[in-house]
């Protein structure tokens, strides 16, 4: 067993874990932060997508013991103090899900491109969301989603660290 | 899918994962971005006794330029290395490599030093590594010794890494003179790998090229430079023609393609012509 210590969503956790436990299972079995998805568990869909110290990973693909010192952000830490993320409310918006499975990697994978490119084009968003399958949308409402999330952070930039 | 149980141990030094491998020998794994190594261990392909973890090691991770040196440390990853504005000014190449390989979460986390030890066949570093010249640095039980890229690469999934070995930087000399490069590459439709990538790099003096460097991917069981294509360079124009003509020799000596349900050998080698000759054209547009 090993004893790790992770930041998720501001509030730290001590936990003790198998070093074979992923990231993904931490987070929805042992913290109970079911937000987080397990699509295909094998690197591909992206629907377990999470931040770790600001970056989004995978995380079927990433031990719990790796992200032992290290601050963790999941879907359910995006929106403060009640009031959506302006990502979020632009999938409700524009109604960037249908049956919402791949929506949680969607938002987190949205929230890294815009963090890191304020005014993405669509050619951009789109090589931005290539590890994260949809398999109802056909994309084209995400797109648009992403779009209109980056005219709100212009105008209503997200708090610090989201 | 979770991985049969292991021993993990997160190192802060280079001395103290030496030790450990060297400790532990071929129970041990050293894990990096774990992008490749844990979805085998996830498969049960690999199972390792222990991990060295040495994602916390700081002095392996760097871009520099040092004496027209460049140097890049093995914990680096593709993120960085696609935004290094140090690379994307001296060896662009390096950027639109890394911008073209898995997708944004992969290159947040996978590093260019678990990508050449790992030696994935339709990996897309070594290709880059071998068209730069470049030289992987490992770190020893005996120091410290470099190494070719072009004699790096063993074969499917193997190096001349020897047990107790440690990749510590890929090197190279920073491009000179009038150069102009470009990786393509053919992603894999689900698994975004190189079916085939194409790395070059041209140096160009009075119209002529002067020097180049072609490396290749995803043909055959381990990436190779493409001999034949830099001599048909050497001293030609740049014209459609003459580099078509070059291009031609892509595969030239390649016997063992691999063949597969979604691309055959003969497919691959047909694909390499092309490519190398539309990276070599895309190239010399950018010679400058
Ligand atoms: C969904 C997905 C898509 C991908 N697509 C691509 C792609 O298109 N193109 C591509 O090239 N790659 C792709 N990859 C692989 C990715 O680039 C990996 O990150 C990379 O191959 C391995 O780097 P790592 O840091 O993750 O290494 P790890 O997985 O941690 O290690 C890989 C192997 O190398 C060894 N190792 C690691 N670092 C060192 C070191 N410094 N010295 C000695 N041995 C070491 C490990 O022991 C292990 O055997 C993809 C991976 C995934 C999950
Ligand atoms: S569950 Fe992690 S990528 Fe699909
Ligand atoms: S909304 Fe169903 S998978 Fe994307």
């Amino acid at each position: 067993m090993k004893k790790i210590s992770v930041t998720v969503n501001g509030t730290t956790h001590q936990s003790e874990i198998e070093p074979r436990l992923l990231l993904v299972h931490y987070l929805r079995d042992v913290l109970g932060l079911t937000g987080t998805h397990v699509g295909c568990e094998t690197s591909l869909c992206g629907a377990c997508t999470v931040m770790v110290d600001g970056q989004a990973v995978k995380s079927c693909t990433v031990l719990a013991a790796q992200a032992d010192g290290s601050t963790v952000t999941t879907i359910e830490g995006l929106a403060a103090g009640g009031t959506l993320h302006p990502v979020q409310q632009a999938f409700w918006e524009h109604h960037g899900l249908q049956c919402g499975y791949c929506t949680p990697g969607m938002i987190m994978a949205t929230a890294q491109i815009l963090q890191r490119n304020p005014d993405p084009s669509e050619e951009e968003i789109r090589h931005g969301i290539e590890g994260n399958l949809c398999r109802c949308t056909g994309y084209q409402h995400i797109v648009q989603a992403v779009q209109c999330a980056a005219k709100k952070m212009k105008s209503q930039p997200a708090p610090a660290n989201r | 899918m979770i991985p049969a149980n292991f021993d993990y141990i997160t190192v802060k030094s280079l001395d103290e994962a030496l030790s450990l491998l060297a400790k532990h020998k071929d129970d041990a794994k050293i894990l990096a971005g774990g992008h490749s190594l844990l979805p085998a261990m996830k498969l049960r392909l690999m199972q390792p006794k222990v991990l060295i973890d040495i994602g916390k090691i700081k002095e392996l991770s760097y871009i520099k330029e040092e004496g027209g040196q460049i140097h890049i440390g093995a914990m680096t990853t593709h993120f960085q290395i696609e935004t290094s504005a140090l690379l994307q000014k001296s060896c662009p190449l390096l950027p639109e490599t890394a911008t073209q390989l898995g997708d944004m979460q992969v290159r947040n986390k996978g590093t260019i030093g678990g990508s050449v030890a790992h030696a994935d066949p339709a990996a897309d570093w070594p290709a880059a590594v071998i068209a730069v010249g470049a030289e992987i640095v490992v770190i020893g039980p005996k120091g410290e010794r470099a190494i070719k890229a072009d004699d790096f690469f063993v074969d499917m999934l193997t190096t001349s890494l020897q047990p107790g070995d440690l990749v510590k930087e890929v090197r190279f000399a920073a491009p000179k003179g009038k150069t102009g490069q470009a990786y393509m590459k053919v992603r894999h439709p689900a698994s975004g790998f190189a079916v085939v990538g194409i790395a070059v790099t041209l140096t160009v003096d009075g119209g002529k090229c002067s020097a180049s460097g072609i490396g290749v991917t995803g043909v055959s069981s381990k990436p190779y430079r493409a001999k034949s294509v830099e001599a048909a360079l050497k001293g030609s124009a740049l014209d459609a023609k003459s580099l078509a003509a070059a291009a031609s020799h892509a595969s030239d000596g390649i016997s063992d393609a691999i063949s597969e349900l979604y691309a055959t050998g003969e497919y691959r080698k047909h694909l390499a012509e092309i490519y190398t000759r539309r990276a070599l054209e895309t190239a010399a547009g950018r010679a400058k």
